[in-house]
Order: structure tokens, then C-alpha cells, then sequence
């Protein structure tokens, strides 16, 4: 029951109940839409980037907790980040919620450690992962469909 | 917990208890809470019997079939090609030539979809499907009419799951070239009027392929009865192994269409100026298949019928009934899929938090469900969610099982509030 509460901690349940930054951007210059064909999870991200910076990040979602809470911890994380930064985190990320022995760096991560226990839930990672791919493809302005599979 | 239920054509007395004897997976601890398999629908679990004819095939007489003159390899024939005739009695088929051996509905499916296409459909053909299918008797009729230059047509469903008769009446046209439709609706539960579906379509001799991987667990099929022409299902719903499917086809269709795959069974001779195919069923048969598949199968067959489908619509239709009320007392649920003739399906949508959620926290209280889209998005679609949890019962499930699903949901609403 641990590794479950840990899943569906405080943070997640608010940021799942109360989104942070969901909606449409007015002043979009890059999004991506992210699916998960696994489970009908769709995600619509929208970016606004001016010199190398996120000035603007908003998302909307039809998704789980995991994947809304993560979509949600994302935008707030990354406002204000440069593109470097962002791609950087999105790595780090990564390692945090597939590899085994990784510790996350507080400082680094902020509340998106929140998010480290999906480990333990391998079918899980893909929710938490999707809003993350979804932004890797609408910084490389593609324009695709993201997908977890 | 004991229900019992009496048999009244052959006066037996079973109970539920008793049945879950013979099923050794439903007899553990899953997060320190007894396992409630609730997922019967995506596939269903192996009595005993059905894994002592694998392991005394493998222990006893694993060895290739229709090529080998010594004794082991013809045993194997013997029981491979008698669990033909098991499986077409089971389905009353006329001849054991109609029963193709496959590796599940989808491949049946697109058997059809490719060989009768290739044969049968022409530009500007029909073929009607609903929208209550499962992607695998959307996706190999798309390949068909994309390559045929053909036309799909979707027979819509309403509110309660059900298929638009009227509507589907009136698409059937000189043009239309093949009906396929689902028996038994995969997400929603929804026992389609087959017998009426076929008779509409007779009228204008057009033929009808019906998927029914979610109808032979629930009831007994007689292909003759229904007049079907092609009749699909898998092993592993009806309690047999993975990767052993059946496609049954009217002899006059199957004679015609080309086969599917070439290689080795399905030639009569091979030079490489001409090949010429062998009988039926082994014309679509190429390769060594799945042996133990449907030995297995007949296995399970004498099992379900050894409980007899009297026993097993009663006890699955207290189940559903059940099941229903049960839900229907949990706060914000709302049950997709409430067709008058409903198989012992639940598919819900719970307000608030997504099927995702549902599963990982009823995980935690042991009950096995689905969530998702259950390979039927257009269901989905219509029904304006993105996924759904299900419950889906077989006859070992308990009234005692869906209480925990239901206090389970119960605290679920209460942590999502």
C-alpha cells in the first residue's frame, strides 16, 4: 500500500484536481498533440518560446491523474526555462521515472519528484512520460502526434 | 459463499464454489487481497483439464502433424484433427473442411476481409459494419475497400448500446457485398439480434461474417441454426489457450476464395511454373500450426459443456443482475452499454476520475479490471469518454466479488472526492 500512496500523494491529487496553466495560449508559436493508444489519453500542449525562452506554456488534457498532475507539474517547472533547459529536464525526467537506481535532484527537479514513485508502476510511466513527449515533439516543431507506445 | 443452481436438462447440481476448483489461478493473493478476476472479456482463465491435454500432448506426443509416418507424429494428427470435429460440433457445423484453424478472431477476420475480398468485392461495393465493432472488424474491412475501391458503411448504435435496425435495413442495397458485425459487443455487452441481421441480409443473398469472440463463452452457437456464413472466435476467451483461433466458413465460400498464405499444408504440388492448393481446410492453413492450440480447445470444450450453457446463463445472468444493482448504488457511476440483451459486460464511466485511476487503486483491493478504450474507440467516441473501466464476469465469478468491486469503487469516489 506504500508505493501506492506514494503514487497518489497530496501533490498529485491537487495538481489532478486543480490543474495549473490548463487551457489554450493566445500567443502560441509551437504545440503537439500526445497520445496514448494504450488508454485513450490525449494531451494538447501549447508553447509560446520567444528568444530561446518559454515565455508561455498551457496544456489540455483528457487523461488520468498521473498523466493531468504530470502535464500539469510540467508547465509549471518549465515556465520562464529556456529551450536548453527544457530538453535537458525533460532527460532527466526520463531517467527519473524509467531507471531503477535514480535519485532525483531536489534542486533540480523541484515538485516533480512527485512523480518518481510511477517506477514502481511500469505501465504507469507512459501517463507521466506523455505531456514529456508531447513537449519533446512540439519543441522540435514537427507538429506530429506524440505517442507513448 | 455457495449458489447453487439447478440444471434442469440433466439434473445437475453445481455451485459456484465447486467450479472455482478447477480453475487453480483464482486461488491467490493479489496485494495480499483474493484475487477477483473481473476481466473475463479480454481473456479468460484455464481449468485444469485444459492444461493436463497440453502437458500429456508435450509430455507424450509433441511431434509435426500430416507429414511423418511414424506412430507419435500420426497420435498427433489424430488428436489435432479430432479436435476439428470436436470444435465443429460444438459449433454444429456441417463438415470439418469449414473449420479453419487460426491464431485468434482478428486473423479469421482478416482472412475473410483479404480472400473474399480479393474475389468477391469490386468498385464501388459495400460493406457494412455497426459502430459497436472492435478494431479488428473495422481495420481489415478498411484494408479491403481501400483496395478494393469499395465503400464502408457503419450502421449506427443508440443510447443504450444498441444497433439502429431501421438503419441498417435500409443500407443493405444490390451493391453491398458482405455484412460482418459483432455478435456480442466486447465493451458495451450488447447481444446483438443476429438472427434477424441474417435473415435481412438473406433477403438479398448478401452473406454475413459474424465476430463471435464474445459470444461462445456466454451461449451456444449452431451455425446452421443462424444460417451464418463465415462465424469467428477465439480459444482463449472460451477457457482454452492463447493463439488458437476459428474461422468457420460455408464450404461454397471457402471453395472459392483464394488462400491467404502460401507455404507448406495448404499445396497440393509445387513446381516453379505452378502450384495447385490443397483441400479444404488446409488450403488456408499454411505452415506448421499451432498444435497444441486446438487440443487444448477441444479440452475446454468438453468442459464448458460439462457444466452445460443452462447453468452458465443462469449463473452469469444473477451476475449481471446483481452487478448492475451493485454499481448502480455507487455515487457518480454511470454504466455504458444497457442494452435489453446484455452479456455479463460492465463497462462504466465513473465521474471524476479516469478508468486509469479505477484500475490502479482496485488493483490494490484485488479485483482485476480492464480500463481503456477496449480496442473499440468509435464506441468511445460515441459515448463521449475517453475510456472506460469493465467488469466482465465468467461463470467461476462470485456475488461476493462484486461487493469488493463495488466497496472498492466506493473508495475510490471517496479519495478523488
Amino acid at each position: 500500500m506504500d508505493e501506492l500512496r506514494e503514487l497518489y500523494q497530496q501533490v498529485i491529487m491537487d495538481h489532478n484536481k486543480a490543474p495549473r496553466n490548463f487551457g489554450k495560449l493566445p500567443n502560441t508559436t509551437h504545440k503537439a498533440a500526445g497520445d496514448n493508444p494504450l488508454c485513450g489519453d490525449h494531451v494538447d500542449l501549447y508553447l509560446e518560446v520567444e528568444d530561446e525562452h518559454i515565455k508561455g506554456i498551457a496544456f489540455e488534457c483528457k487523461g488520468c491523474a498521473i498523466s493531468k498532475a504530470s502535464a500539469s507539474l510540467m508547465t509549471e517547472e518549465l515556465k520562464g526555462k529556456t529551450v536548453v533547459q527544457a530538453k535537458q529536464l525533460f532527460h532527466r525526467f526520463h531517467d527519473m521515472v524509467t531507471k531503477e537506481d535514480a535519485e532525483p535532484d531536489m534542486d533540480e527537479m523541484g515538485k516533480l519528484v512527485a512523480l518518481a514513485g510511477v517506477r514502481e508502476f511500469p505501465i504507469r510511466v507512459k501517463c507521466a512520460s506523455l505531456p514529456w513527449h508531447t513537449l519533446n515533439e512540439a519543441l522540435e516543431e514537427t507538429n506530429r502526434i506524440a505517442k507513448t507506445e | 459463499m455457495q449458489e447453487v443452481v439447478t440444471n434442469n436438462n440433466n439434473a445437475l447440481t453445481l455451485d459456484v464454489a465447486k467450479v472455482r476448483e478447477d480453475f487453480p489461478i483464482l486461488h491467490q493473493s493479489m496485494r495480499d487481497k483474493p484475487l477477483a478476476f473481473l476481466d473475463n472479456a479480454a481473456s479468460s482463465q484455464k481449468p485444469q483439464v485444459v492444461m493436463d491435454a497440453l502437458d500429456e500432448y508435450y509430455k507424450k506426443y509433441n511431434t509435426n502433424i500430416h507429414r511423418a509416418v511414424y506412430h507419435l507424429s500420426q497420435k498427433a494428427t489424430t488428436a489435432y484433427e479430432k479436435a476439428r470435429t470436436r470444435i465443429r460440433q460444438f459449433i454444429n457445423a456441417p463438415s470439418d473442411k469449414e473449420i479453419i484453424f487460426l491464431r485468434g478472431t482478428t486473423e479469421a477476420i482478416n482472412l475473410v476481409a483479404h480472400s473474399y475480398g480479393k474475389k468477391f468485392i469490386q468498385e464501388g461495393d459495400e460493406v457494412v459494419i455497426s459502430a459497436m465493432e472492435h478494431h479488428s472488424n473495422i481495420v481489415p474491412w478498411q484494408f479491403a475497400c481501400e483496395e478494393r475501391g469499395a465503400k464502408l458503411r457503419v450502421v449506427p448504435i443508440n443510447d443504450q448500446g444498441e444497433l439502429d435496425m431501421e438503419a441498417y435495413a435500409s443500407m443493405l442495397n444490390e451493391r453491398t457485398k458482405m455484412v460482418a458485425l459483432v455478435h456480442v459487443s466486447n465493451s458495451l455487452g450488447t447481444i446483438n439480434p443476429v438472427k434477424e441481421i441474417i435473415r435481412l441480409a438473406k433477403e438479398r443473398d448478401i452473406p454475413v461474417l459474424l465476430d463471435g469472440a464474445q459470444a461462445v463463452p456466454h451461449m451456444p452457437v449452431d451455425v446452421q441454426e443462424l444460417d451464418v456464413d463465415f462465424y469467428t472466435f477465439s480459444g482463449h476467451k472460451i477457457f482454452a489457450p492463447t493463439g488458437i483461433g476459428i474461422l468457420y466458413g460455408k464450404e461454397k465460400w471457402l471453395e472459392q476464395m483464394p488462400p491467404y498464405q502460401g507455404g507448406g499444408d495448404m499445396i497440393r504440388s509445387v513446381t516453379f511454373e505452378k502450384t495447385t492448393f490443397n483441400d479444404l481446410p488446409h488450403k488456408f492453413e499454411a505452415g506448421t500450426p499451432d498444435i497444441s492450440g486446438p487440443i487444448g480447445m477441444a479440452a475446454a470444450i468438453d468442459y464448458i459443456e460439462g457444466i452445460g450453457y443452462d447453468w452458465i446463463a443462469a449463473h452469469e445472468h444473477e451476475l449481471l443482475t446483481y452487478g448492475t444493482e451493485a454499481l448502480s448504488q455507487v455515487e457518480g457511476l454511470r454504466i455504458i452499454g444497457t442494452a435489453k440483451e446484455k452479456a455479463s459486460v460492465l463497462s462504466f464511466d465513473l465521474e471524476g476520475v479516469h478508468p486509469h485511476d479505477i484500475g490502479q487503486l482496485l488493483d490494490y483491493e484485488g479485483v482485476a479490471v480492464r480500463t481503456g478504450h477496449h480496442c473499440t474507440q468509435p464506441v468511445m467516441d460515441f459515448f463521449d469518454v475517453a475510456a472506460t473501466t469493465r467488469a466482465s464476469f465468467a461463470f467461476y465469478n462470485t456475488k461476493e466479488e462484486i461487493d469488493r468491486l463495488a466497496e472498492g469503487l466506493k473508495k475510490v469516489k471517496a479519495m478523488f472526492g
